[in-house]
């Protein structure tokens, strides 16, 4: 058995890991990075709008400060998020952005002079000054008080991702990719790394360090339709469910993108939006000035995705062989505009749906796209439960989402709190000592050879994977959707239960020879229904409406008894549901729960009796 | 009822003994908007869960999924199938290591090329966190944007002339790389620098100038301007050198 020795471990190769691996390397630490994916492939790469930090150089972002963006990003989460966290975030996000000019990001900046910008279809002037000529500018997004997200064109995430990962070949941080981590190897107190299997020969490799560090991204695909990528599985948090020790926090705190594509559920940017896009109904009518008349198209997305599923509900929506669906109208931006700040989307629009969108609508709907649960985190990145392990970026419930994340805000979160939990791994690993016990060694690498072999004999049974994956997502997405209600997260829990018990009895059709794919995928789906089982359970108990998280049958934000944040353990391997417990929300209020200014809903307050 | 489609996809697991390189054919029936993304998952899952092949993002943005499609290197997840004819032939790219089937290493390909071109940004300055961004023109921006958009997927690799004769030659991916830092303000580079990476067979004068890496770029970067502009610029950097000494 291969073993390879790091001071840090990091578990995934997109700008959270990677951001957090430079801070070690830069301390003097040898850091290695796995990944499914070559480093540049990882979803990041994907993000287009840009990320959100207070620079306050353009005109409609003059003003802009730390503090305005800490509101906003709190008042996004409905109040669910650790307000500690949200501070540290605002705070750091600018000298982050300016970190990533001085690494090659080729920012957007600004240029003085009048111009002109849309907004909820309208024309409107603004005038850009001639001292903040050549500073990094800024567009709007959902949400914020103030133009505040940096951009790159709408291939943010692939220039961030590809400087970040340069300063990674500079420094010598080793990414070690086609390699997936499949458990964490650990003694009941402390993680001493992980086992992983190597996605070009199919071998299991042995990794130790001194810190692990899961950034592994999103879980999105235990749902059908998805924005994220085929590798954002849960791969990661599934080794840190296994070790029933490591909780996940708020995970029925699931985020629906308002503009999916139909079909094939590729996003198109809330750049749309927020450069002045609108959206429309079966009639070609706007809608969201009515339901939203301050924010309109740029209230949150929890907010935007329930109005446009309402609306369609209503009747209001496109008819098509893939279901309902509303339009996004870009064409009045122009085609210099479209075809420059929107690029990717034009690409997108072209070759996957043949709709050209300078004169053509854009069919879109509500699809799921980002989770803001996660591995429970402390604010310094650390996970609870076992020491030496640590999570970072989308993978990491840290929690500065709360129950609703702001567009602009998790790719800026990638970096921002790389850069301070990669500070903290740094601080960790000075002085600190890690015996390794062989024994402790061998015995997980032994559990994941035999756990291979009986799933390729098909020991427990020869249970199809993809026809139980399936099933998992098809029970997800009716019952643990925009609009939840009791009656459906019980059929859905019921459901999944069904499929755990199929899950564990998943046996090869294929010979399950090198790096056999029918393999990597029944080495998760037991994980995947877990994950699926701690969303809608925790959707379940949660009886009241927050953020994403929408209860018909509760449709209040109840922060009496519910100002809390889940946690879900799997303590017992033969268990067939999580056990859930319950923290406050954040240690510190520095913004009582209070309204949002959009998504109007009824409040029952803290102080108000039970 | 949609048409019959025949796909002859390469077939190799070098993992296996007792498996050889060949050819297997697999028949879908097309459905509206069908992708290679949709139809190699129906594959997997429907009939040879085996298969391998790489994809990710799966729209056209993170480069995973390059492959020959009939003949031609291009991105396997914007490829519809109505745009091809009933029969189609899916080879992994060549250059690039085999991993499995369609699967290829261009990952380890890439990471060389890192450490070769050195694509970071070369200053001595240091990171002030406390000084505001240093200023640079909106322009500019867009023109390193431009370059810098690639997405390595390897399809300008796989369909370049030079590159299947010389393991060494950097390929369009990674003279386009070059010229993405040598017009960026931030880079203390010299051209001469530049030219001593690139000014020799391995990187610009080993071109052909077949230009194929153009015509199969899914991303439609300018690769043959690069080329020449590089070409030109390395030209003159080789003259002075020679007039110097």
């Amino acid at each position: 058995m291969q073993t390879i020795y790091t001071d840090v471990l990091v578990v995934g190769a997109g700008l959270a890991g990677e951001r957090a691996a430079i801070e070690a390397a830069q301390a003097g630490f040898s850091a290695i990075c796995l990944s499914l994916v070559p480093s540049r492939r990882s979803h990041s790469s994907a993000a287009m709008g840009g990320m959100q930090a207070a620079m306050g150089n353009c005109a409609k972002g003059e003003g802009d400060c730390p503090d305005v963006h800490f509101s906003d990003t709190v008042k996004g989460s409905d109040w669910g998020c650790d307000q500690e966290v949200a501070r540290m975030f605002a705070d750091r996000a600018p000298i982050e952005m300016r970190q990533l000019a001085y690494w090659g990001v080729p920012w957007g900046r600004v240029v003085p002079g009048k111009g002109t910008y849309y907004k909820g279809g309208k024309l409107y002037d603004k005038e850009e000054k001639e001292e903040n000529r050549g500073l990094i500018n800024s567009r709007d997004f959902g949400g914020t008080a103030k133009w505040r997200t940096c951009y790159v064109s709408d291939g943010t995430g692939h220039s961030v991702l590809y400087a970040i990962d340069n300063v990674c070949a500079k420094l010598g941080v080793e990414v070690h990719d086609k390699t997936e981590s499949i458990s964490l190897i650990h003694d009941g107190v402390t993680c001493f790394g992980a086992v992983a299997r190597c996605l070009r020969t199919g071998e299991l490799r042995v990794y130790l360090a001194k810190a692990t560090v899961i950034a592994t991204g999103g879980f999105g695909r235990i749902y059908p339709g998805t924005t994220n990528a085929v590798i954002c599985d849960g791969g990661g948090h599934i080794t840190a469910i296994n070790t029933g020790l490591v909780p996940m926090g708020n995970m029925e705190a699931v985020q629906f993108h308002p503009t999916g594509i139909v079909p094939t559920e590729i996003l198109v940017t809330e750049g749309c939006r927020g450069d002045g896009g609108t959206l429309l109904d079966v009639n070609e009518e706007r809608f969201m000035h009515i339901y939203e008349p301050e924010k309109q198209e740029l209230a949150s997305r929890d907010v935007v995705a329930r109005w446009m599923t309402h609306h369609i509900r209503e009747g209001k929506g496109v008819k098509s062989p893939y279901g309902d669906h509303l339009w996004l109208d870009i064409r009045h931006l122009g085609e210099k505009h479209i075809t420059g700040k929107l690029r990717e989307v034009y690409e997108i629009c072209t070759s996957f749906l043949g709709v050209d969108p300078i004169r053509q609508l854009i069919p879109v709907r509500p699809t799921h796209h980002y989770s803001m649960g996660g591995v429970r985190t402390n604010k310094d990145g650390k996970a609870y439960g076992l020491g030496g392990l640590f999570s970072v970026g989308e993978a990491a419930c840290w929690d500065m989402h709360g129950f609703n994340r702001l567009g602009g805000n998790s790719l800026a979160e990638t970096v921002v709190a790389g850069g301070i939990v990669g500070k903290k791994i740094a601080e960790f690993l000075q002085g600190a000592e890690v015996t390794f016990n062989s024994a402790v060694i061998d015995a997980e690498v032994k559990k994941q050879q035999e756990r291979i072999q009986n799933i390729i004999s098909c020991k427990a049974g020869t249970e199809n994977v993809f026809k139980v994956r399936a099933a998992m997502q098809d029970a997800l997405f009716k019952g643990a959707n925009i609009f939840r209600t009791e009656a459906g997260l019980t059929e859905c829990v019921k459901t999944l239960q069904e499929v755990l018990e199929r899950a564990r009895k998943v046996g090869l059709k294929s010979n399950g020879m090198g790096v056999n794919p029918e393999l990597s995928a029944a080495l998760k789906i037991e994980g995947q229904v877990k994950m699926g089982l701690m969303l809608a359970y925790g959707a379940l108990m949660r009886t009241e409406s927050r953020g994403s998280h929408n209860r018909e049958d509760f449709p209040a934000r109840n922060d009496r008894d519910w100002l809390s944040r889940t946690l879900a353990y799997w303590k017992n391997e033969s268990d067939t549901l999580p056990t859930l417990e319950y923290e406050p929300a954040t240690p510190v209020f520095h913004i009582p729960p209070g309204d949002r200014g959009y998504g109007k809903s009824e409040i029952i307050k803290a102080e108000s009796k039970g | 009822m949609g048409r019959l489609l025949k796909f002859n996809i390469f077939r190799y697991n070098p993992q296996d003994p007792e498996s050889t390189p060949h050819m297997e054919s697999f028949v879908l029936e097309e459905t509206d908007s069908m992708t290679l993304f949709i139809v190699l998952n129906r594959i997997r899952e429907e009939q040879d869960p085996s298969l391998q092949f790489d994809f990710c993002c799966r729209a056209g943005i993170c480069g995973s999924c390059g492959m020959v499609i009939n003949g031609r290197p291009g991105l396997a997840c914007h490829t519809k199938t109505k745009d091809l004819p009933e029969e189609i032939t899916l080879l992994p790219l060549p250059v690039f290591q085999l991993v499995g089937d369609l699967s290829v290493d261009t990952g380890s390909w890439f990471r060389e090329l890192y450490d070769t071109v050195e694509s970071w940004i070369h200053t001595k300055k240091q990171f002030d966190p406390n000084a505001p961004e240093e200023r640079m023109e909106d322009a500019v921006a867009e023109s390193i944007y431009e370059l810098d958009r690639c997405i390595e997927c390897g399809c300008c690799v796989a369909a370049c002339g030079t590159a299947r004769m010389r393991p060494d030659f950097l390929g369009a991916a990674g003279i386009n790389k070059v010229g993405r830092f040598l017009i960026d303000p931030r880079d203390e580079r010299t051209e001469q620098d530049y030219y001593e990476i690139i000014g020799n067979d391995m990187g610009i004068f080993g071109c052909m100038g077949l230009l194929a890496c153009e015509d199969v770029c899914p991303k439609h970067m300018p690769l043959q301007d690069q080329l020449g502009f590089l070409r030109r610029k390395m030209g003159i950097t080789a003259l002075k050198n020679f007039f110097r000494k």
